[in-house]
């Protein structure tokens, strides 16, 4: 620690150039926060996926129903703890960029089977009691600065007609993942009021009392609804949450491709920098070597100013992301959460540290190669 | 008289290295920046493209898509007296009631499935839709569980050749013919008879999706729409094919340009940082030439305006180069989720002039910005103590 | 007729008055030339001696215009410097001065015949015409052989010489030679020498010269010592006296 001085003197001696080069790391790492928010976005539905809950579709097709009588038959499957339902409502909430998912949900067995959406339980009694009640999530809330008791309308599209909802609670995720923009509504209302599909349900979601169960009951599920009128196809909610990402391409190749693309350019001009740095100071560390001090100390003199450079700039670069990323989602809802987790962080920091290293050893090796003579000699 | 240009072109092969780096820094943005507002203006564009200017699409009032709309037969028997419907010699009022689901088929080389848009017709949907041509096989035939299917359909699911079999609905199609719609949203649907359709989907009879109707002519729609909003048999909302397929595209070409703008900018940002610092090092490696310059008398205009141009030369060639790397991409087929018809939709990156242009302007922009400060810095040092500078 | 004493006639073709330099260092003040009085005909050729720190740059940097003086005046041809504009300064040098330094200070990216034709590009002559001068005073300085080549392909004297080139190329007022031959072997420097002396003597050039190498110094008319910031004349080689009564 005696020789910081000399490394923080060196970093201020062109202020501008350390500037711009703690600038350049900040800028990649920003990106790299960013794109790992997006990342995030995209994977979350797998994330979040419960380990023990399975999803039963209609074969034929998503958007086909099931009927409710299946629920009785799914729960007298040994293995399967718990069983519920829900539709997709597909609404419009004053304008069609308003996009947030409605479900219709089972008043039920729906709360007990996603225990990390928490909800006081007056509000879900509020729920209960009334049939146009409806329950929203923490994020959704925020967005529209809603109240607890507002009467929502939203009009129909798949049923159509104009449905009204009362606000009577509000759920909260209890990790930050958690998708908090959802809109529950009762599915024995809508049942009620819509004129077709009656008793007919859009998905069911399955306990299991064993993950490791799950690839034996997703076909006993399926077997028993084969060759009747209503074939079923079921998956793990994590790999039908996965399946969608994959639907949408090579969104992840197209991050790396960036962030590929980012970080060799980084690399390149911060080591193009550093070398510049390195030949002006030549004979600066010619007398460092002079005075004594070994080859090994102007190495590690060399590297620990880049690595101090690339801390400081990835550091207030993911700083920045974070900032950005408290602000919501960028796109006004299409993404489910955009968040850059500590774990991401710390990879990034460790992505800037090692381009530090990598940027600096070349003109480190330089310099502590140097021989005396020839650098006190050279102009 | 200004410096000559051969100096600063010079100066950067003798400094070749940074020159290098600042071209490829500025390169990397602009080929980013092009490919992922190409890869919107595909997706864009084959959607757009999907829609016929005298075409409109008939949906039930209220309707966000055609999957959750309802038309019924009553309903497009109103809609086939209205005005403006073209009535070509022989197969009568060119109006197609469609049904329009959904099916999955397994994605080729996802290893997962993804849901195809298929469209129940009847024969006259190729009538209302000219610019759609069977380019291989024939087409289905009605009453029988045949597939016509888009160009993009084998490409982009397994099993989905010419003369493949595939199960879906509880029944075994065949795919017997093969259209081509020249690169619209179209051409990654799966076409077959309606009856057919509705009776594997356990639909009602009578009920459609949608209409689909051929105009007189484009500005028969006003005629057109007019009658049938104010007809009390009928609730409807009437678009024109192109305007219907523009808002579609609107929720995923929103989210890239984004998310796309974000990171353009960003990596700008980074990209001047690297040309200033490549600028501000020339500068101060050759800071004795610059003052001798000076002295012989040349102005401090005459300087800046020189790095100026030093910078936007290393703008430039990073500009092309970027464009360069990125035009192989034009063209490149691949597919994604349409969130708001929730099928998969085959598209191609579009790298338009246009955007080659932009490409290059934001290229010059970065030059400018990371060479006006170091050359202001250059015009502005004392002579005198520069040129002593050992 | 060179004068140190501030009485010199109007004729002369430079002119200093109360020359003075204060440059400010931590704080501290301290005074390079002060109350510095010189005339320089046109013709002469002096060189200015004196120990280092002794202000002898900072003299000519003042004459050429590259630098402004805390007190007094400059005047050349006429032309009173002291007050001028950055940009009248600028174009003024380019008329009045031709710059011959120590370490040559030629452009490395550009061939001999590019560097010495750089001060006329600041002029409208033609493309041929400004060739014609080039090839000139590059053949004056015996370098016609080597137009096209680059720096880094010439000796040092053959360097120094392409920056006396591009010094006379557009016939300045007066050449101001900043230690010349301090990086020059001794061939070399005698060769750079016998060329300033020979554009003095027959080509009617004025030149000042700053030096450290005595040899350089005798071959001009005069030489002047710089001390404490005033100039003294020397009657003999090396030895200063003091300077005549004001």
């Amino acid at each position: 620690m005696k020789y910081l001085h000399l490394v923080v003197s060196n970093l201020f001696r062109k202020k501008t150039r350390t500037a711009l080069t703690a600038g350049s790391f900040a800028v990649a790492l920003f990106l790299f926060g960013i794109l790992a928010a997006v990342d995030g976005a995209f994977k979350q539905g797998v994330d979040v996926a419960g380990v023990d809950r399975l999803v039963v579709l209609n074969r034929v097709s998503i958007i086909q129903p099931l009927p409710l009588a299946y629920r009785d038959r799914l729960a007298r499957i040994p293995g399967v703890t718990g069983v519920t339902f829900a539709n997709w409502f597909g609404g419009v909430y004053q304008d069609e960029r308003n996009f947030f998912p409605q479900f219709a949900i089972d008043r039920e067995h729906y709360r007990q089977m996603y225990p990390e959406f928490v909800v006081p339980d007056d509000q879900w009694q509020a729920f209960l009691i009334d049939k146009e009640g409806a329950i929203v999530g923490e994020a959704l809330m925020e967005r529209f600065k809603w109240k607890i008791g507002d009467r929502i309308p939203v009009k129909g599209t798949i049923f159509p007609g104009s449905w009204e909802f009362n606000i009577r609670g509000v759920y909260r995720g209890q990790r930050v993942q958690d998708d908090t923009t959802q809109f529950w509504f009762r599915w024995d209302y809508l049942d009620e009021r819509k004129s077709f599909t009656k008793g007919l349900v859009g998905w069911y979601v399955i306990r299991i009392a064993n993950p490791d169960d799950a690839v034996r009951l997703v076909k006993v599920i399926d077997e028993q609804f084969a060759n009747s009128p209503t074939e079923t196809k079921t998956d793990t909610e994590k790999a039908f949450a996965a399946s969608f990402v994959k639907q949408m391409g090579n969104i992840q190749l197209l991050i790396m491709s960036v962030g590929s693309v980012v970080f060799f350019t980084l690399l390149l001009v911060t080591g193009n920098t550093m070398a510049i740095a390195v030949r002006e100071r030549t004979r600066e560390l010619a007398v460092l070597k002079a005075v004594g001090f070994r080859d090994g100390f102007v190495l590690a003199l060399v590297i620990v100013e880049t690595m101090t450079v690339a801390v400081v700039g990835g550091g207030v670069g993911l700083g920045l992301a974070k900032l950005f990323t408290l602000r919501g989602d960028p796109t006004g809802g299409l993404l489910p959460f955009f968040y850059v987790s500590p774990k991401s962080i710390a990879l990034g920091l460790g992505l800037a540290l090692a381009v530090g290293l990598a940027a600096g050893i070349l003109p480190a090796l330089s310099a502590s190669r140097l021989r005396v003579v020839d650098a006190l000699r050279r102009i | 008289m200004a410096i000559p240009i051969v100096y600063n072109v010079r100066s950067l092969g003798a400094r070749w290295t940074s020159t290098v780096v600042a071209v490829l820094g500025i390169a990397g943005t602009v080929g980013v920046f092009v490919a992922m507002l190409s890869l919107a203006r595909g997706f864009e564009a084959t959607l757009v493209a999907s829609g016929s200017a005298r075409n409109a699409i008939v949906r039930r009032a209220g309707a966000t898509s055609e999957m959750d709309s309802s038309v019924m037969l009553e309903q497009v028997r109103v809609v086939e007296d209205a005005p403006g419907v073209e009535r070509g010699g022989g197969s009568g009022p060119l109006v197609s009631p469609e049904v329009v689901v959904i099916a999955s088929f397994p994605l080729k080389g996802r290893g997962t499935e993804g849901n195809a848009q298929v469209r129940g017709v009847s024969l006259k949907a190729l009538t209302v839709r000219p610019t759609v041509k069977i380019v291989a096989g024939r087409a289905f035939r009605p009453g029988l569980s045949e597939l016509l299917v888009g160009r993009n359909v084998a490409a982009s699911y397994d099993g989905l050749e010419l003369g493949q079999t595939v199960k879906f609905g509880g029944g075994t199609w065949t795919v017997v013919g093969v259209f081509d719609s020249g690169g619209t949203a179209y051409d990654s649907e799966l076409w077959c008879d309606y009856s057919v359709l509705r009776q594997v989907y356990q639909r009602p009879l009578n009920m459609f999706q949608s209409a689909t109707v051929r105009l007189t002519s484009p500005d028969a729609l006003t005629s057109f729409k007019d009658a049938l909003t104010s007809d009390p048999r009928v609730t409807v909302q009437i678009d024109r094919e192109i305007d219907y397929y523009a808002k579609q595209s609107r929720q995923l070409t929103t989210l890239i340009t984004v998310l796309g703008s974000i990171i353009a900018v960003v990596m700008g940002i980074g990209a001047v940082f690297g040309a200033l610092n490549t600028m501000y090092s020339a500068v101060a490696e050759r800071s004795r030439e610059i003052a001798t310059l000076r002295a012989l008398g040349f102005g401090s205009g005459s300087i800046v305006i020189s790095f100026v141009v030093e910078s936007l030369c290393i703008a430039l060639v990073g500009g092309l180069l970027g464009c360069i790397v990125v035009l192989p991409l034009n063209g490149l087929t691949t597919g994604t989720i349409n969130w708001q018809t929730f099928s998969h939709l085959a598209f191609a990156f579009s790298v338009t002039p246009g955007l080659l242009a932009m490409g290059l302007a934001f290229a010059l922009l970065m030059g400018l910005v990371g060479g006006v400060p170091p050359a202001v810095r250059a015009a502005r040092a004392p002579i005198a103590f520069a040129l002593r500078e050992l | 007729m060179v004068s140190i004493d501030g009485r010199g006639d109007g004729k002369s073709l430079i002119r200093a008055r109360g020359l003075g330099k204060t440059y400010r260092r931590g704080g501290e003040e301290i005074h390079v030339l002060q109350g510095l009085n010189l005339d320089v005909d046109a013709g002469d050729f002096v060189a200015f001696m004196g120990p280092s720190g002794s202000g002898k740059t900072t003299l000519l940097n003042l004459l050429g215009g590259l630098d402004v003086p805390s007190a007094g005046s400059v005047i050349v041809a006429g032309d009173e410097i002291t007050h001028m504009s950055a940009r009248k300064l600028t174009a003024w040098r380019a008329r009045h001065v031709g710059f011959v330094f120590q370490m040559y200070n030629l452009i490395p990216v550009l061939t001999a015949f590019q560097n010495a034709e750089l001060p006329l590009l600041l002029t409208s002559l033609s493309k041929a015409e400004r060739r014609r001068h080039v090839e000139t005073a590059l053949a004056v300085v015996g370098l016609g052989d080597r137009m096209h080549h680059y720096p880094r392909q010439l000796s040092g004297g053959q360097e120094q010489r392409v920056g006396i080139a591009r010094a006379i190329v557009a016939d300045p007022t007066f050449l101001l030679c900043d230690e010349p031959t301090g990086d020059l072997d001794r061939k070399s420097a005698d060769e750079v020498l016998d060329l300033l002396d020979r554009l003095v003597r027959d080509h009617g050039k004025t030149a000042l010269m700053v030096t450290h190498d005595p040899l350089a110094a005798e071959r001009a008319r005069i030489v002047l010592h710089l001390e404490k910031g005033v100039l003294v004349e020397a009657l003999s080689a090396g030895r200063p006296q003091s300077p005549a009564p004001a």
